[in-house]
Parts: C-alpha cells; structure tokens; sequence
C-alpha cells in the first residue's frame, strides 16, 4: 500500500490537472460560441454559391465543352484527398474521427488499384497519417499563426488544388472534415469537390432562364474555381467549431474524471491514515498490557 | 412607389448587407457596369474591382468589390464578394495593402492578359478612391 505521503502527492497532482482541464473547458467554451457563430454566419454565402452553380450547370447546353473542374477528367484513376484537422491536440475523438473515415476510404482506393495522393491541412492529420501513408502525403498545410479561420487561407488551399488538377496530377479530389452538429456530435464528411456532384439538382430551378454574361462557360470557369474555395471555407468553419466542441466536452469529461479520481484518493488516503492511528493504538495497548 | 426590390450582399464570413428597399443597384461587371432596376431580367454575371453603387429610400451607399458575382431572379439580388469595402468608412491603410499587393502581382511574370487586366482596373479603382 502507498504511503501517506505518495497519497498526498497524487492527490494534489490530480487537483492540479483538474485545474488545467477545467481552464481548458471554459476557453474552449468561449471559443466555441464564435466558431459557431462563424460557422452559422458563412452557411449563407456557400449556399447561394451552391445555387448558383446548380442553375448554371443545368443551363449549359453543351455538356461535353463543360470545364473540366465539373464534368471531370473522365477518368478515375488518380485520387487526391485533402484531409483536414486542427494543429492542436486535446480534443477527444475529433481529428481520430476523420483520419479513421479518411484511412477507410483510401483503403477503398487502394483495393481498386487506382493512385492515393494526400493533402493534409492541418498538423495533427499529418502526424497519425505519416507513419501508414508518408509517400503518399504530396503536401502538408498548416494555419497555426492565422488566430481565425478567414476565407484567404482556403483560398491558398485550393490554389494548390486547381494549380494540381491543371497539371493534371489527379482526377477525383474530395476533401475530409468533422460537420458540427452539436457539441457532443460531429459527424466526419467526405465531399467530393472535384468533379462537382450536382445530385441534389433541384427541379423546379431548371425552369428559370437566365441571361448570362459573359458567356455560361465562361462564368462557370471563373466560378468552379471560387466555389472551391468556399466549400473549403466552409469546412475550415465547421471544423474549427467542431474542435472546440470536441474539445469542450472532452475536458469537461477529463474534469469529471479527475474529480472522481480525487474522491477515490482521499478515501483511500483517509483509510490508511485511520489504520496507522489504530496500529498505533493497538501498539501501546498490548504494550501497557504486558507490563 | 412600389419600384424597390431586395438585395443581399454576402461574403465568406457573414451576410454583409441586406436591404428590402433599393431602387437602383450599379454594378462594375465584367463586361461594362451594369444598373439594375426593379424586374429586370434574370441575370448572372460577374464582377471585375470596382464600385457597386446602392440608390435606395434611405440614401445612396457605395462599397469597394474586390470580385463577385450577382445573381438576380424575382427581384431578389445577390451579390457574393470575397471582399467589400464601405467607402464611408475606408481605411486608408488597409486600401495601400491592397494596392501594393495587386501592384506586387502585376510585377510578376507569369500572369495572363485577363488577369493583367483585371489587376490593371483594380489599381485604377483603388487610386481614384484613395
């Protein structure tokens, strides 16, 4: 059995850990709600690009002379991931969440036989994926020094991205983050950017004509390329908010389990302190017996 | 005077503007401003840096677009810029960053003609309200 004094120590080691994680979970909390707020206040600039495209892309008439950043290749043999986490660890499940959805879907790849080529943003995507997939990784990107999310860091994202796809290093490009859902769940996304899935064509917008100008391909060729960007943007957003989510409820359950720790450990500690005092008792007891 | 539509500015971080009463809507498009008016036609165009010139009930606004692109459709306009700048309240500062690194990039080799142009309108814009 510990002494007293280890006893003593591990406590108060305990109390102090539990101070950090509760500091921990009240920054991440503040945090948070601006992350939240960001991630809420730029839903409404991806959607209208969304809509945009959507009524573009059903307006164009010639599907074959469409840019190639919406139609694709036309072929599926080089597949490039961007897989995007925070520089930061602490946060629970969060950046394991995504690099597990990632690892299954280059599994996939891998199994058909087709290339793997990994961007990652992020520090902490390119730790856990460096041991398995280090000759796959072509590029590392991190925003440690930018305090917030803002939209030019995705713009350098996918300069790179466009810069790649016009070289014609890749055919399919998706990009991996956590959706922020709550703040106990986020749910790990893979989004195909490249070429652009336009599934959820809505029916009733092909009805509407649109002047153009200058011409649809035109604007189409300019505007691929920004919505890249935003979708990008838009899952930078989300994923800051899911961090600190992650991160909030992880302390707040390290604070927990720290609290339980200590309750256990001062039993234990008042136990052996009321052994010794009643070894010692007994001691004298027996001994002013004897005489 | 029921000649007044709806318009929205947005940008990447957050709904920049958005008003029911405009009359009028100047826009420095691609290929030559555009003025839009109450049931125009549905449009999609773009924008090159330039000025967007708001005329509704309350006054006349005019904002600095870096790039764009509007979308009009029953009478709703859109307007997604990456960046926009309130000309009432410009910072100075923050117009000669922009200035300098558009001038940067048109220093660099490698561009094409229409990004040569559109650095060059840029530039333009930026002195005259500078």
């Amino acid at each position: 059995m510990a002494s007293l004094d280890d006893l003593k120590k591990r406590i108060s080691s305990v109390k102090s850990t539990q101070k950090i994680t509760k500091a921990m979970k009240m920054v991440a909390a503040a945090k948070l709600r601006r992350a939240q707020e960001n991630a809420e206040k730029g839903r409404p600039y991806s959607d209208k690009m969304n809509n945009i495209i959507l009524n573009l892309s059903n307006g164009i008439s010639d599907i074959d002379n469409a840019p190639k950043l919406l139609s694709g290749t036309g072929q599926d043999k080089v597949h490039l991931c961007v897989v995007m986490t925070s520089d930061r660890g602490l946060c629970g499940g969060f950046n394991t969440n995504i690099i597990k959805k990632a690892k299954l879907y280059f599994q996939k790849i891998l199994d058909e036989g087709k290339t793997l080529k990994i961007i990652t943003v992020g520090t902490k995507g390119y730790d856990q994926l460096k041991r398995l997939y280090a000759d796959n990784i072509i590029e590392r990107m991190s925003f440690k020094e930018s305090k917030n999310t803002n939209y030019f860091d995705a713009d350098k994202v996918s300069k790179i991205i466009i810069e790649k796809f016009e070289k014609k290093e890749f055919d399919v490009c998706a990009i991996f983050y956590n959706q922020f859902k709550n703040v106990i769940t986020q749910i790990p996304q893979e989004q195909q950017i490249i070429p652009l899935k336009t599934s959820e064509k809505e029916e009733n917008s092909s009805e509407h004509s649109y002047e153009f100008e200058p011409e649809e391909d035109e604007i189409l060729s300019n505007l691929l390329p920004k919505n890249i960007s935003t979708q990008i943007f838009k899952a930078m957003l989300e994923n800051s908010a899911s961090e600190q989510g992650s991160r909030m409820s992880a302390m707040d359950n390290a604070t927990r389990n720290a609290g339980e720790m200590v309750d256990k450990l001062t039993i234990e500690y008042n136990r052996s302190r009321q052994a010794a005092i009643t070894k010692e008792l007994i001691e004298i007891i027996s001994g002013a017996e004897s005489l | 005077m029921s000649e007044e539509y709806s318009l929205e500015i947005v940008n990447p971080e957050k709904s920049f503007l958005s008003k029911d009463d405009v009359t009028e809507v100047v826009v420095p498009a691609f290929e030559g401003e555009i003025g839009i008016l109450k049931d125009h036609i549905s449009i999609i165009s773009f924008l090159k840096p330039g000025i967007i010139k708001i005329f509704s009930n309350s006054g006349e606004e005019s904002f600095y677009v870096n790039d764009g692109i509007i979308e009009f459709k029953n009478n709703n306009l859109s307007i997604l810029t990456s960046l926009i700048l309130n000309l009432k309240d410009i910072d100075k500062e923050k117009i000669s960053e922009i200035q300098k690194s558009a001038e940067e990039e048109l220093n660099k080799s490698e561009i094409n003609d229409q990004e040569k142009y559109l650095l060059d309108q840029k530039l333009e814009v930026l002195k005259s309200i500078n």
